[in-house]
């Protein structure tokens, strides 16, 4: 009679459990991942989601990052934050102002109160540097990380018996040639301030702000005008002026220049190389690393990563918070990671899937796809090339598109736009820095 | 048309004629692109004449999205806009029917505030006071709902007035009898007042069905869940990709399928939409 | 303003108007005063502290050489738009009113883009102008060697937008142009071609001051439009670049509250806006009551 009684309890129970288990858990997973990187982001969020059937993870595209993260930021001040969003890695600073407010919740410690295993010492050092606190507990999660390197079309620089070009004198050469040889706007590149400014910094070992680039406070100002990145800003302006250079837009948007072969040379992320396998038929193409200047410095530095991380807002149910961790522990899947970065050109963030990708040959077969990793790991970062953080820097760049838009397009010199980005990004720095306090 | 000049006669309908071809010219290249595969778009010059994707174009178009910008299928968004649309007219047009009833037939204290604090709305656009406004409406928790695409804007000045100078010109005999009748104001309104604004509702319809639909900021700004996106915001999405493939087959079909209904609308309605639109701006 | 018969009720013109005063209170009056209230004070973005800053947002803006820019072109953006599609719309307008018969059919053919969404109408300008693959383009570059890239240069963004602009609001200014000429009495021209005015003659001196109503209603309308509603254009197209070339005061509201988050400037740009817009539609009301008194 008792054990009966147990068993149908038992049996009441289970079925509670199971009654449970189809009341699927919703988790918000917000992303600025267009086209094929989209798709494939959505792919990852529909196979989670067939694994388990405890919650459900509903990715969506909320356009591009700057858009992603302010919509972000209004739904949390509405009180409708996602659960997951992510954030492209010049808002690190601001997501880390909020994350000292209790905004966001550190993917450290939500691993931790979760129970779900979890190593920093799996990811890629120079990857995990930009993202972790001052004690080097990892805030957020790195998803699709890049650092540019040069697009080269090399069907075009065969058939004119060109080099590829390794410094910036060998670039406007080159360019020279190739526009003789009927290429119309031989030299390109997108998100300028990234690859132009930044990463020409890093790359050549200047100092981009004071503080070591921000990291060691938020009273940093900036230092880009100096005469090193202004000559180099001048030399694109006189490409340009040459017909060497046509600007394409603030992000991807000068892509087709180098798909339609207008461009031969194409400094941009290493995260194109997915949707260049794709719609590239007529040329070969390779990546070879970014171009040098010997006269600012005798050999490259290293180059900074770009591209986004996960971060978890704060104000949910824990259920929800259960299945963000199981969802942000699937994504650093060796499989998963090796998967992702052979299809869409993303550095591997953990060391296990480059691994990976190494034993299956990828690298062996698709030259050109190491250029990334060891442009980042190339030396020991320095005080100048470890990264940056400054506060307001979504707005920081968008003054520095504007000025670097008036040098193109002829209303400025490099010198002008330079001073001028400085003002008024050191203005920004100011009011990060009174709010942020 | 005082004297007969041929010369001029051949001017008038040559300015005419090149007035359509201007105002055409966009639609038609749109229409053109949306039946071409994707990669027939990504090199000048671009095809000036019909290809042969147009039927699965636009099937992929309704029936699935655009994949690489968040894949909402257009049918639903178009749904959204249609709901939208209709519950800003239905919406704008009750609410002015009745506090413009209640402006011209009643006596009551605090009327000219009620009267201008619904002015108000002619001067203040919602781009103009965006921030605050969706601040207003998150904090009702009426983000991502139909009565949050719909309510912020059913406030309606135009609507209002349009109404009051109509029932302005309805002689008071009509009125009176009524009261001889023994009919009280509602059944006055319901079986007098709404009849003979028949005319005046359809032609506002219209125009206020075109307004609805044509939302841009408003549903961009408040809708983050794709299943209430409409198909005007909804575009934006596409032309914004920028480092996908090139998408503008899908981008010029949804154009297309976005100026479908209230376009439609206006030509099969001429005769009440240039009514509506010549009366309502008075 | 009232009838002279009216009905008496104590609590039911209230209830009435209680819809439309509600949703006026909760979503324009209360948006205002927050914006007004905001536009005092500095926030961090996810709002977790603001502090009282008096004027500062104000006057930061107008020692901002972008804001006053600003201005500007939105100016420039205004009267262009403004004046290409009320002179193309007069021009059609009058070519109508000519052909008697045939007015309606033409009609049919140039009304209809009044329906196309302004956001529509940036993107379809936009991809004909496509620097790589826009076929009007193309057509430049190829004709008059013109390099149209409105990625880079400032000048030619504004002329894509204004262009679009235009062409979506010549409809609209088309019917009323055509109803006003039609109203205009036909003995009147007679009278003066028989005097031997000749037809530009006739119309400058005759028709285009009859018309001057029309034209001055309409000048407002097209104002208010090209400054308010054109958001959508430049937000679906060219984002307000570049170098802020496009950058119109709405779309600085919006960039700077939601991209620059920047609340409190954001705020205080509402405010400045909300002071513009009372002054056109004073303007605007002043002149349509006159219309309806004479």
């Amino acid at each position: 009679m008792k054990t009966q009684l147990l068993a149908t309890a038992a049996a009441i129970s289970l079925s509670a459990v199971a009654a449970q288990g189809q009341e699927r858990i919703e988790i918000q997973f917000w992303h600025a991942m267009g086209g094929q990187l989209g798709e494939r982001t959505d792919a990852f969020a529909t196979t989670f989601n067939s694994l388990q059937d405890t919650c459900t993870v509903n990715s969506v595209y909320q356009g591009n990052y700057t858009e992603t993260m302010t919509a972000a930021i209004a739904a949390f001040r509405a009180g409708e934050q996602p659960n997951i969003v992510q954030v492209f890695e010049v808002g690190t600073a601001t997501m880390m102002s909020a994350a000292d407010n209790g905004a966001v919740y550190p993917v450290h410690q939500l691993m931790a109160d979760q129970g779900v295993e979890f190593n920093e010492s799996d990811y890629l050092p120079g990857v995990i540097s930009y993202y972790s606190d001052t004690d080097g507990n990892l805030l957020s999660l790195p998803f699709n990380s890049s650092t540019p390197v040069m697009w080269v079309n090399k069907t075009v620089f065969e058939e004119n018996g060109l080099e590829i070009p390794t410094t910036w004198d060998g670039v406007v050469e080159a360019a020279r040639a190739l526009k003789a040889a009927g290429v119309p706007s031989p030299f390109g590149m997108g998100w300028q301030s990234w690859t132009m400014i930044e990463n020409f910094s890093a790359w050549h070992d200047l100092q981009i702000g004071t503080k070591s680039n921000g990291f060691g406070g938020t009273d940093t100002e900036l230092t880009i005008n100096n005469d090193h990145v202004v000559g180099h800003i001048q030399r694109l302006a006189d490409m340009a002026e040459e017909g060497l250079f046509t600007y394409g837009g603030r992000r991807g948007d000068s892509r087709p220049q180098f798909v339609n072969g207008e461009a031969a040379m194409w400094i941009n992320s290493s995260g194109y190389f997915g949707g260049f396998k794709a719609d590239i038929e007529d040329f070969e193409f390779t990546q070879v690393p970014m171009p040098y200047d010997p006269a600012v410095r005798s050999e490259p530095q290293n180059s900074v990563i770009g591209g986004a991380t996960l971060w978890v807002l704060q104000g949910h149910e824990d259920p929800e918070y259960a299945c963000t961790a199981q969802f942000l522990d699937f994504l650093s899947g060796t499989e998963q990671q090796a998967d992702w970065a052979q299809a869409t050109g993303y550095v591997p963030i953990t060391l296990a899937a480059a691994e990976l990708m190494e034993e299956r040959g990828f690298f062996a077969e698709n030259p050109g796809t190491d250029v990334a990793i060891s442009q980042l790991t190339l030396n020991e970062p320095t005080a100048n090339s470890a990264g940056l953080r400054f506060g307001n820097f979504v707005q920081i760049r968008d003054v520095i598109n504007e000025e670097l838009e008036a040098v193109w397009s002829g209303n400025k010199t490099a010198k002008e736009a330079m001073d001028a980005a400085v003002e008024r990004g050191n203005e920004l720095l100011r009011r990060f820095e009174a709010t942020a306090g | 048309m005082v004297e007969n000049r041929p010369l001029a006669a051949i001017l008038t309908h040559v300015v005419l004629i090149a007035g359509i071809v201007f105002l055409c010219f966009p639609v038609w290249v749109a229409l053109v692109a949306s039946t071409h595969p994707g990669e027939a778009l990504q090199r000048s010059p671009i095809p000036m004449w019909f290809g042969d994707q147009g039927f699965a174009n636009y099937s992929q178009l309704l029936r699935e999205g655009v994949p690489a910008a968040g894949g909402v299928p257009l049918s639903t968004m178009m749904l959204n806009s249609l709901f939208m649309a209709l519950g800003i007219t239905v919406g704008k047009i009750a609410i002015s029917l009745i506090s413009a009833f209640a402006i011209v037939y009643f006596r009551f204290p605090f009327r000219m505030l009620f009267f201008w604090l619904i002015f108000a709305t002619l001067m203040l656009p919602v781009e103009v006071r965006i921030l605050p406004t969706y601040d207003v409406v998150a904090s009702l928790g009426m983000l991502n709902s139909y009565p949050g695409l719909i309510i912020p804007l059913i406030a309606s000045a135009t609507a209002t007035f349009l109404f009051r100078q109509f029932f302005m010109t309805i002689p008071d005999e009509l009125v009176e009898a009524a009261r001889i009748d023994r009919a009280g104001p509602l059944r006055f309104f319901w079986d007098i007042l709404l009849p003979l604004s028949r005319t005046n509702i359809a032609a506002l319809f219209i125009i206020l069905f075109i307004y609805g639909w044509n939302q841009y900021l408003w549903p961009f700004l408040i809708t983050t869940d794709q299943d209430l996106y409409t198909v005007v915001m909804g575009i934006q999405r596409m032309v914004n990709v920028g480092e996908g493939v090139p998408i503008w087959n899908y981008t010029m079909g949804t154009a297309i399928l976005a100026m479908i209904p209230p376009v439609l609308v206006v030509l099969v309605m001429q005769r009440l939409f240039v009514k509506g639109l010549v009366e309502s701006e008075k | 303003m009232q009838k002279r018969v009216v009905f008496r009720n104590r609590w039911l013109p209230y209830l009435l108007v209680a819809p439309q005063i509600a949703v006026t209170l909760i979503f324009f009056i209360w948006p205002a005063y927050q914006a007004l209230e905001t536009s005092f004070f500095v926030e961090d973005v996810f709002g977790f502290s603001r502090n009282f800053v008096w004027f500062e947002n104000f006057t930061r803006l107008f020692a901002d050489k972008g804001y006053l820019r600003s201005f500007w072109t939105t100016l420039v953006f205004g009267l262009s738009v403004t004046f290409l599609s009320m002179s193309m719309a007069l021009a059609l307008a009058v070519a109508a009113n000519r052909v008697l018969k045939a007015a309606t059919a033409y009609r049919t053919f140039l009304i209809w883009p009044y329906a196309v969404a302004p956001a529509l109408a940036g993107v379809l300008w936009y991809f004909m102008m496509n620097p790589s693959l826009g076929i009007l383009a193309y057509m430049l570059e190829g004709t008059f060697g013109v390099d149209w890239n409105h990625y880079v240069n400032g000048n030619q963004a504004l002329l894509l937008v204004i262009i679009a602009a235009a062409w979506k609001q010549i409809s609209y200014n088309f019917l009323f142009f055509l109803a006003g000429l039609q109203s205009i009495p036909k003995s009147l021209i007679e009278a003066a071609a028989i005097d031997g005015a000749s037809p530009t003659r006739r119309f400058w001196t005759i028709v285009f001051p009859l018309l001057s109503p029309t034209t001055f209603f309409l000048l407002v309308v097209n104002l208010v439009y090209a400054f308010f509603d054109t958001f959508a254009i430049i937000h679906a197209t060219t984002n307000g670049g570049p170098a802020d070339a496009t950058s119109i005061l709405v779309y600085k509201v919006y960039s700077t509250g939601f991209v620059g988050q920047d609340y409190g400037s954001s705020a205080a740009q509402s405010v400045i806006l909300m002071v513009l817009v009372i002054a056109m539609t004073v303007v605007q009301f002043r002149f349509i009551e006159r219309k309806v008194q004479y």
